[in-house]
């Protein structure tokens, strides 16, 4: 999907906070001076392309649950199976790949402490693999967003 | 508003409990709000439950911290932030918190937290996300950390992202199952 400025500029702008009132898409079209039926449409084009995976909530986790990061040293032949594993146990919502001895990074949540523990032990237990459990204990940055360079991606 | 907030529902935003209709609320629009004019009317006619309500719980929840932020979430890797760098660091613990502070303040950090060692396995306890359109560029930003963050660090590495298994928003089930 090519993007033009109108397009950018929504991304820019809304990436970070979008207006939480009765009308959202019309005080967007307001502050970018185009019809608010353009601006559910063009919202509604960059989802379906994937440029934005939602227009939306991004919730704090540990305010709504519990979370933690956790990690495992996969032997390199049997990744795809600790993977695959991993990503079937319950209240894990992301898994990446790492290069690193530490393979696989994953977050796991669940409704409170309690119930993390027991689907971290579960887990564990199942992969028969030591886990790093790194909870976080600060954060120092609260917004997701950051600027998008796209000079550099053109 | 002429939702009626109970007493024993307002509290601080560190002890802010969701109550049942929050968590329909969460769970209805963690993959987005419907991209319709007006979104708290569609969300309250699939949740049974008054417009102005949905529009207060989402504020309130957003003002408690529950909700982050409400935003078009890009998909970096779509755009062509190919390289997502996990930065760690192994930094004193006296001055963990004032860096901590500075590295989540920079521009092209999009995640920074303090997290446990696990020596002598895991000796890093400062983590700072970075994204690059090529490795060069995460290198780049990370020698910006490492300058910043000066004597007080003792190690670091990249652990460069190869492959996404799995990627999707918070999944909060019913029956806090």
């Amino acid at each position: 999907m090519k993007l033009d400025n109108t397009d950018k500029q929504l991304i820019n702008l809304y990436q970070r906070n979008l207006p939480v009132c009765e009308r959202p898409f019309q005080e967007m079209a307001q502050q970018l001076d185009i019809p608010e039926s353009e601006v559910i449409d063009r919202l509604q084009s960059l989802q379906n392309h994937q440029v934005i995976s939602r227009v939306g909530p991004v919730f704090e986790h540990h305010r709504a649950g519990a979370s933690i990061l956790a990690a495992v040293a996969a032997p390199t032949e049997q990744l795809d199976l600790v993977a695959a594993r991993i990503n079937r146990a319950p209240g894990v919502n992301h898994n990446y790949a790492r290069e690193h001895t530490y393979n696989l990074w994953f977050v796991m949540t669940a409704p409170d402490e309690d119930t993390l523990d027991e689907r971290l032990d579960e887990l564990e237990h199942q992969l028969r693999l030591p886990m790093l459990r790194l909870p976080m204990v600060r954060q120092y940055h609260i917004d997701l967003g950051f600027d998008i360079d796209w000079e550099a991606l053109a | 508003m002429s939702v009626s907030i109970l007493p024993s529902e307002q509290s601080t935003v560190e002890d802010y409990v969701l109550c049942d209709r929050d968590r329909q609320l969460i769970l209805a629009t963690q993959s987005g709000l419907p991209l319709v004019p007006d979104p708290w009317d569609a969300l309250g006619k699939k949740l049974n439950m008054p417009a102005d309500e949905v529009l207060a719980r989402f504020q309130r929840m957003q003002e408690a911290g529950v909700i982050r932020r409400v935003a078009a979430v890009p998909d970096h890797y779509r755009l062509g932030y190919r390289y997502n760098g996990m930065t760690v660091w192994d930094i004193d613990e006296l001055a963990i918190g004032r860096l901590g502070r500075q590295v989540g303040e920079l521009l092209f950090v999009s995640h920074c937290y303090r997290r446990p060692r696990h020596l002598p396995y895991w000796p890093y306890n400062l983590f700072a996300m970075v994204h690059g359109t090529s490795r060069d560029e995460v290198e780049s930003k990370a020698d910006r950390i490492r300058t910043l963050l000066g004597d007080a660090c003792h190690g670091h590495t990249i652990l460069y992202s190869s492959a996404i298994l799995k990627k999707t928003g918070l999944r909060l089930k019913k029956n806090g199952s």
